[in-house]
């Protein structure tokens, strides 16, 4: 990954003493700011050919995660006897369960559609990896909410899971069959993990740009008006740098 | 509330599966992605809606 440039702000007029020796809270400091500079943090104008359903896919897996996420908080609210027995409770179930199926739709699509895409190319490996990342980890994610439905299907499928897990060899780091670790698993360590991957995976493309299909150019580097607005002092060497597109 | 957990603890039924072979797959969930590949192919096939003219700011 190219490296940022370190600020985007313009010169203070009093230059900013360095200190002898860099801080680890400067280096920090300036890493944030370069993380998604000024100019790429959401798009105001996108390419030509950005103008079709097929990339719609990415931002509708998005949108399903932020309803998994807030009914996910509301069945935390009511607990399991309230999801099982009050018709609030099985709406929110529900509402949880359906988002899922979506979300998983659209990751698919959205998948398809990049690797036909191939839309790894232009320094956008790590793009790639991070989306597979988030689906192996929501895959993960899903198989612990059916561990806790604390049904006959949540008994079944871990019993299943915990023979299937033991003929592999991996049994002895985690008990499927042991309802409270699934739980946390469920509830706050899986869905951190999804998260964060999804916000690396994001910024990735914020920073990147979307890929443009097989034969088509991009039109500039993306953000580059806006970044030049935002940062006049840049050269254009740096911003072409930044997005990874050749100047 | 009685009845209703003993509704909640009866066994759903896995429905109809098709059989090809050694493939095994409910009909529910090859439903689910022959939708699937009809929502990809519609999306490369619709035309997007234009987008809103903003040249003019
Ligand atoms: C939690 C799941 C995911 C979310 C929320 C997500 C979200 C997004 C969004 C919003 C974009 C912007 C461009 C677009 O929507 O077409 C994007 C781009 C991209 N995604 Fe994902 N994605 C996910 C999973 C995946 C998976 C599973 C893969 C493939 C293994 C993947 C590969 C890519 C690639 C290569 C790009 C960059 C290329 C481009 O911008 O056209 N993503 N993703």
């Amino acid at each position: 990954m190219s490296r940022a440039p370190t600020s985007l702000r313009p010169e203070p007029t009093e230059p900013r003493r360095r200190p002898a020796h860099d801080t680890w809270t400067a280096a920090l400091t300036r890493w944030v700011e370069g993380l998604v500079p000024r100019g790429q943090w959401l798009p105001e104008r996108q390419p030509v050919y950005v103008a079709s359903w097929i990339y719609v896919f990415g931002v509708a897996c998005l949108a399903s995660l932020v309803v998994i996420i807030v009914s996910g908080l509301v069945l935390s609210l009511g607990g399991v006897a309230w999801w099982h027995v009050s018709t609030l409770g099985h709406f929110v179930n529900s509402v949880h369960l359906w988002s899922v199926e979506l979300f998983f739709a659209t990751m698919v699509i959205h998948l398809w559609g990049k690797f036909f895409m191939a839309s790894w190319r232009g320094d956008r490996g790590l793009t790639w990896a991070t989306g597979a990342l988030a689906f192996f980890g929501s895959l993960g994610t899903a198989f612990t909410g059916y561990l806790i439905q604390t049904n006959f299907d949540a008994q079944w499928i871990s019993t299943q899971a915990k023979d299937g897990l033991n003929a592999a060899g991996i049994g002895a780091w985690f008990n499927v069959m042991d309802l409270g670790q699934m739980m946390l698993w469920h509830v706050s360590l899986l869905p951190l993990v999804v998260g964060a991957i999804v916000v690396v995976h994001i910024v990735l493309v914020r920073r990147r740009g979307v890929a443009p299909p097989i034969g088509a150019t991009e039109p500039s580097p993306p953000g580059a008006a806006a970044a030049a607005r935002a940062a006049p002092t840049e050269s254009p060497a740096t911003l072409a740098t930044r997005t990874g597109v050749e100047p | 509330m009685i009845t209703q957990l003993l509704a909640a603890s009866q066994p759903v039924p896995a429905g109809p599966v098709v059989q090809w072979g050694w493939l095994t797959i409910t009909v529910a969930n090859l439903l689910v992605i022959l939708l699937m590949v009809v929502v990809f192919v519609l999306a490369l096939l619709l035309p997007f809606p234009a987008p809103r003219e903003d040249e003019d700011r």
